[in-house]
């Protein structure tokens, strides 16, 4: 369990990471290290696009599971962990 | 009922048992003091009370006077009806007149039937239903960022979900069958709660184990975009300048893998992973035997180069180790202490599963090398270990525990002497290194401290099978030819890198690199490629088949006067190498095209690879240079 609080912590400390969002299945965030109108604001927006995009994955082949997902836009990008009961959402600024 | 102040609600209905207990305990503390007095006998009197569902204020006999018979007769029966509240509602049903009525009341009201009031009294039931006309008026929402509901996408309950449930239920029936058969049926009731337990308290260990998965995704998708031009260097960048550099090549520095916990350790092993390509384990230690400290484990991925995927900490430090091709996941390490300890990664606490002692036969000297054999015949793990103290020494794990056997000591030959009683008193050599044969299972060579190579067998014990003077200082490392079988090589502090056949005492090629050289390594890719590093930082590649008189790439790696390298090793799939150094760092370079050259193909013939190809092209170098020592 500390291993997980250890790497959410060096994941925010990681280059470029503006922050990090933990939210249920429900699209509750559980857990956030930015403030509370973005961090619903993504969680609401991005449950559904993650949603979308596993029912696509499995539509095609039920065998077939979502990894992650990766949104690049010209000023940050959105990666998506998700997971049975979980998924973790990170937005990064990649710096170059 | 003479039991003192304890006063009982009739209705409460508790039950006895309880009650008296109760009583007793209370009377150990604290006595009343104007409690009734009783004896024992008394009170150990049990008193029944019986539970019913009559009401108890309901009279018992209710007497009646019956006319008929003229006398009074009783009831049997009496009513047991107890009404604990009663409210008069204000629901009236639909069907009925005053429902009717309302509903027609309200239908003018709305204004929807006209003329119809006096007919609608007789009328049948059917009517429309009326929906409500106006809702409230709604919250304005914000039309940029709020989306309703209804309005998205519907996802139905796809064959996917059903697929999804299925599996589970699947594994879960599973999971109960494994269990049940290893329970015996008398310890099957405890089994079932201790299940029940199990299966809390994994939900509850999911809840956050769970996101480590995730996690650990997410970490791994960062670091790739925080290191894009590196992966994409890895990936895919060819050194385009090799075309007009002749036949040099250089490295392409990657990543760099350092943690703070080993800041101050050097790297004193280095090994890739057989399964997993892009894992590799580094082992941290002190070569300084003045300053003796802790040695580490890390393993790492290079998906993340920001952060080791395992962690081992030890006492001592470690000096070598080695992973075992068909169980990816055990790595045998040696200590400076003379200990050799397993640790499973699939288990990753600290403690390695297996560790030798004191007891079992451990080295008292440094451990320098350790390297997994196959398994034994009894299809248990086997490993050896050669260290300073002039053993070589075989471990067994027999029903988890490690059992060692001495395969050979080194003994300095010449060095016998006659001490009293006609003992023989041997100066052990000490061991540095040591490789075994690719292919002829008990062959092996060990490199000495002295500079001797021994060509030794596990069967023979006592003597060696060949003994080559390779050095003038300690052997720092000895590497059989992957693809040819009678070629090693060997590396010492003496500057030199020498290639040997093993059926010639004397060495095939001498390079000299002004300066220690800490490894050698043979490319996995081709039998005449192979890099070794020195202590000035330097990395050299040479290829045989290109150039036989000097490196092709000779290329500082590390900040010159600080980092001394101490290990290499080639990938086994990537064009990657990576070097260590002792100041706890390792780095990852690419090597250029160049270095990976293969035999050009000839027009009309068809590339032949494979180990055949290889073999044939070192044995034309060997011969020439065979040639040229029988003239000489």
């Amino acid at each position: 369990m500390a291993e997980v609080e250890e790497t959410l912590k060096r994941l925010q400390t990681q280059k470029g990471v503006q922050g990090i969002i933990l939210v249920n299945t429900e699209g509750i965030p559980i857990k956030s290290t930015m403030n509370n109108p973005t961090t619903t604001q993504h969680a609401n927006l991005m449950h559904n696009f993650v949603l979308k995009a596993r029912s696509t994955v499995h539509e095609i082949d039920p065998q077939n599971d979502l990894t992650f997902l990766q949104i690049h836009s010209k000023k940050n990008e959105i990666i998506v962990a998700p997971d049975k009961d979980y998924f973790l959402i990170a937005i990064q600024n990649p710096t170059k | 009922m003479g039991r003192g102040t304890r006063k009982r609600d009739e209705d409460s209905g508790t039950e006895v048992g309880e009650g008296t207990d109760e009583w007793t305990q209370s009377r150990a503390a604290v006595r009343p003091p104007d409690q009734l007095e009783l004896t024992d006998a008394e009170l150990k009197e049990e008193f029944t009370r019986i539970l019913t569902a009559n009401n108890p204020h309901a009279p018992q006999n209710i007497v009646r006077y019956s006319f008929k018979e003229g006398t009074y007769k009783l009831i049997g029966f009496v009513n047991q009806l107890a009404v604990h509240f009663s409210q008069v509602g204000n629901l009236i049903p639909k069907d009925s007149d005053e429902g009717r009525r309302q509903h027609y009341r309200d239908e003018l009201a709305a204004g929807r039937t006209l003329g119809q009031p006096e007919a609608a009294a007789a009328e049948t039931v059917t009517e429309e239903l009326i929906t409500p006309v106006q809702p409230k008026e709604r919250m304005l929402t914000n039309k940029f960022n709020f989306s309703e509901r209804a309005s998205q996408t519907f996802n139905h309950r796809l064959r996917w979900e059903i697929y999804d449930a299925y599996v589970e239920e699947l594994e879960k029936q599973e999971k109960t069958k494994e269990k049940e058969k290893t329970k015996t049926p008398v310890a099957k009731k405890t089994g079932k709660m201790a299940m029940r337990k199990l299966m809390s308290m994994e939900s509850q260990s999911d809840d956050i184990t769970k996101v480590s998965q995730a996690a650990k995704i997410v970490e791994r998708m960062v670091n790739q975009n925080t290191y894009d031009d590196i992966a994409q260097d890895f990936k895919y960048y060819e050194d385009t300048a090799d075309e007009f550099r002749d036949q040099e090549g250089t490295l392409l520095p990657l990543w760099k893998f350092q943690n703070d916990k080993a800041k101050h350790l050097a790297v004193t092993a280095l090994c890739w992973n057989p399964k997993y390509r892009d894992l590799f384990a580094v082992g941290h230690g002190s070569y300084d035997f003045m300053k003796q400290s802790r040695g580490m484990l890390l393993l790492y991925s290079m998906k993340n180069p920001s952060f080791p995927e395992y962690i081992f900490s030890s006492d001592s430090g470690i000096m070598c180790l080695d992973m075992h091709v068909d169980h990816p996941y055990l790595v045998v390490v040696g200590h400076y202490d003379g200990n050799v300890a397993i640790y499973n990664l699939k288990k990753p606490h600290s403690q390695p599963t297996f560790r030798s002692s004191a007891k079992s036969g451990k080295h008292t000297e440094p451990v320098w090398q350790v390297k997994w054999q196959k398994d034994d015949m009894d299809q248990n793990l086997n490993f050896f270990s050669v260290s300073s103290d002039g053993r070589i020494v075989s471990w067994t794990i027999v029903k988890s525990e490690l059992v060692h056997t001495d395969v050979i000591k080194l003994k300095v030959e010449g060095s016998t002497m006659e001490v009293s009683e006609g003992l023989q008193l041997h100066t052990m050599g000490c061991g540095t290194a040591f490789d075994f044969h690719k292919e002829i299972d008990y062959m092996f060579l060990v490199g000495t401290e002295e500079g001797k190579i021994y060509k030794c067998s596990k069967s023979y014990s006592s003597q060696f099978l060949d003994t080559y003077d390779a050095h003038n200082m300690a052997v720092d490392a000895v590497s059989w030819n992957p693809f040819h079988t009678k070629v090693f090589m060997s590396c010492s502090s003496d500057w030199t890198v020498k290639i040997w056949d093993h059926t010639i005492k004397t060495p095939m090629f001498i390079y000299d690199l002004n300066s220690a050289v800490g490894d050698v390594a043979w490319a996995p890719y081709s039998s005449t490629v192979f890099a070794a590093v020195t202590t000035d930082g330097k990395a050299h590649v040479f290829d045989l088949a290109i150039n036989k008189y000097e490196a092709i790439c000779n290329q500082p790696v590390v900040a010159k006067k600080k980092n001394k390298i101490t290990h290499v090793q080639f990938n086994p799939i990537h064009p990657i190498i990576i070097v260590g150094d002792d100041r706890g760092h390792v780095t990852c370079l690419k090597l250029s095209p160049n270095l990976r050259k293969m035999p050009k193909e000839k027009k009309g013939q068809e590339v032949q690879k494979g180990p055949a190809v290889e073999i044939a092209k070192l044995d034309k170098l060997l011969n020439l240079v065979r040639e040229v020592k029988t003239k000489t």
